[in-house]
């Protein structure tokens, strides 16, 4: 990778990675964000595009298994690393993680546009912890991830209770969806 | 949408190779690159290439070393607030390094990104259409000043939280350049010219903060306030590090350090705070003076949001509650 001059456009560079745990190849600009590629070139638009300048959280994904700013990572960065998003959150779970199943009962998104990555910044919290969590422990996982509809209260029930399931516990809806 | 300028990326595996890249005109360094990218976002620069520091294994360790905790500048923020030997030796700075931002950005912010963090200001953090709806400023596409109108420097306020703590434990920091490492106070760091704080030469890259074990009992402490419990910069910010005759509250203050941060452009070290050496910590009287010293010395300016005048007062109420807080907790 040379350094080109101000005037020429710089050289494209091949990004290998992986993504939801399949080994992606993929040309990427080098100013372009992880964000962008995921979005625009992979068509993985789960990740949302809020703020676009880290005060939001809408675009979080799991980068090496933790959390972090989709928009404010350069794709480049990416290189090497596992790179997880809200699509392949429900893999090792036959489609639909426990979270996501909490947050259908508990009504947890509204407009649904920061969900993504409240999933994500709360899915890497449930594998930290091999336990259920607290609320105080969701409040601080989430304390990135900007909600202007559900008022967090609906959000921190769903989390809760997805660890509670996960861990054979969880409320009576829960246990009936479980046993179905 | 916020695209980023074009440019290109390197991404070296070593600090020297980083140093040698770092040498083509214009080149900028990008680390965790959550204070750099939004500027590039917002069009505060334009540089033809940036020298990524994400492969330099290097500035990743945590190690103690001479009668020193050396962190090094790839460090993240998250590995910092963890860290079992920078949580018992430095509490300070593990609080310091666990306020800041949100938790999604101390999972890529650096150590080395913290202490070279670009000066803040309501005018100049904007959009490039915001700004130049006001014709710009010192700091961006104007000649004016608007927080000091008739200032010729600018001021935009040094919003690093770490920078305050790690200057009230006499941290020193070392960067590498083309010539070998620099090791300085970093104190000594920062100017008072907001455009240009950073005494950084050409071709430097900052390799590591140094912060030397404590040779007497101390108590530390960092206060923030903000409006928001998250995400937000500091909008006061004060470090305090008090030396002890021995490992009790009650115990003579022999050495007390105060630095606040979120003023103009580099951090304020208070001054005249002999006068509580030889009282007792716990003697309420050491609170009330180093409060009102702060208050008398440190004056905010409206280069960060909320008014100056409630800002000041606000140092003065989080310097006194830092040591009655120190006094409490034993
Ligand atoms: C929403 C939001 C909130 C924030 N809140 C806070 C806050 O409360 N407190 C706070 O302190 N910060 C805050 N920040 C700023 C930033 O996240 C942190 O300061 C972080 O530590 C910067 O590190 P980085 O590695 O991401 O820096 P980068 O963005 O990669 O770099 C920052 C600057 O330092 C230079 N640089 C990076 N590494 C080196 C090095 N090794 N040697 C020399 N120069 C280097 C870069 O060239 C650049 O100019 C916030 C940022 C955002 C987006
Ligand atoms: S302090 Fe003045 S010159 Fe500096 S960024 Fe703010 S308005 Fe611009």
């Amino acid at each position: 990778m040379s350094g080109p001059s101000p005037a020429s456009a710089p050289d494209a560079i091949l990004l290998r990675t992986s993504i939801n745990g399949d080994a992606v190849s993929v040309a990427v600009e080098p100013h372009h964000t992880l964000l962008e590629v995921l979005r625009y070139q992979l068509d993985l638009i789960g990740s949302k595009q809020g703020c676009d300048k880290g005060d939001c959280g809408a675009c979080t994904v799991q980068i090496d298994g933790k959390p972090a700013l989709a928009c404010l990572t350069l794709a480049v960065h990416a290189e090497g690393r596992a790179v997880t998003t809200v699509e392949g959150l429900g893999d090792a779970h036959g489609g639909c993680h426990p979270l996501q199943d909490a947050f259908d009962r508990h009504d947890a998104a509204q407009c649904g546009f920061c969900t993504p990555g409240i999933l994500m910044s709360a899915d890497s919290l449930l594998r930290r912890n091999p336990r259920p969590v607290s609320r105080d422990e969701v409040r601080e996982a989430l304390a990135g991830n900007l909600c202007r509809c559900t008022g967090y209260t609906k959000i921190l029930d769903a989390v809760v209770d997805a660890s509670e399931v996960m861990h054979g516990h969880g409320s009576d809806d829960a246990k009936k969806e479980v046993a179905q | 949408m916020l695209r980023l300028p074009r440019f290109g990326v390197q991404t070296p595996d070593t600090l020297e190779d980083a140093v040698a890249a770092l040498a083509q005109p214009g080149a900028r360094l990008v680390a965790g690159g959550t204070d750099i990218l939004p500027n590039l976002k917002h069009r505060l620069d334009q540089p033809p290439v940036l020298v990524s520091l994400s492969r330099v294994a290097s500035l990743r360790e945590i190690r103690e070393e001479d009668g020193n905790l050396v962190i090094g500048a790839g460090v993240t923020l998250t590995e910092i607030a963890e860290h079992d030997r920078v949580r018992a030796l430095f509490p300070s700075v593990a609080y310091a390094a666990g306020v800041i931002a949100s938790p999604l950005i101390r999972n890529m912010g650096t150590l080395g990104g913290n202490v070279n963090l670009d000066t803040r200001c309501r005018y100049v953090n904007q959009t490039h259409f915001w700004r130049t709806a006001i014709g710009g400023c010192l700091k961006s596409e104007g000649d004016v000043c608007h927080v000091v109108p008739k200032g010729r420097i600018c001021v935009a306020a040094m919003s690093s939280d770490l920078v305050p703590v790690l200057g009230s434990l006499g941290s020193t920091l070392v960067n590498q350049g083309p010539d070998g490492p620099r090791e300085l106070p970093l104190l000594d760091y920062y100017g008072a010219d907001g455009t240009a704080h950073i005494k950084r030469e050409p071709g430097e890259v900052t390799r590591e903060v140094r912060i030397p074990l404590p040779s007497t009992p101390t108590r530390a402490r960092y206060a923030k306030w903000t409006v928001r419990k998250s995400i937000d910069f500091p909008l006061v910010s004060v470090a305090i590090n008090v030396q002890l005759a021995s490992d009790s509250v009650d115990a003579e203050v022999t050495g007390v350090s105060v630095v606040v941060g979120v003023l103009g452009s580099k951090p304020r070290v208070v001054t005249r705070l002999d006068e509580v050496i030889g009282r007792k910590l716990s003697d309420a009287t050491v609170a009330h003076t180093v409060a009102t010293r702060v208050h008398a010395q440190c004056k905010p300016l409206e280069n960060v949001p909320y008014e100056a005048p409630y800002r000041r007062q606000m140092i003065r109420v989080f310097a006194q509650r830092a040591i009655e807080e120190m006094v409490a907790e034993g």
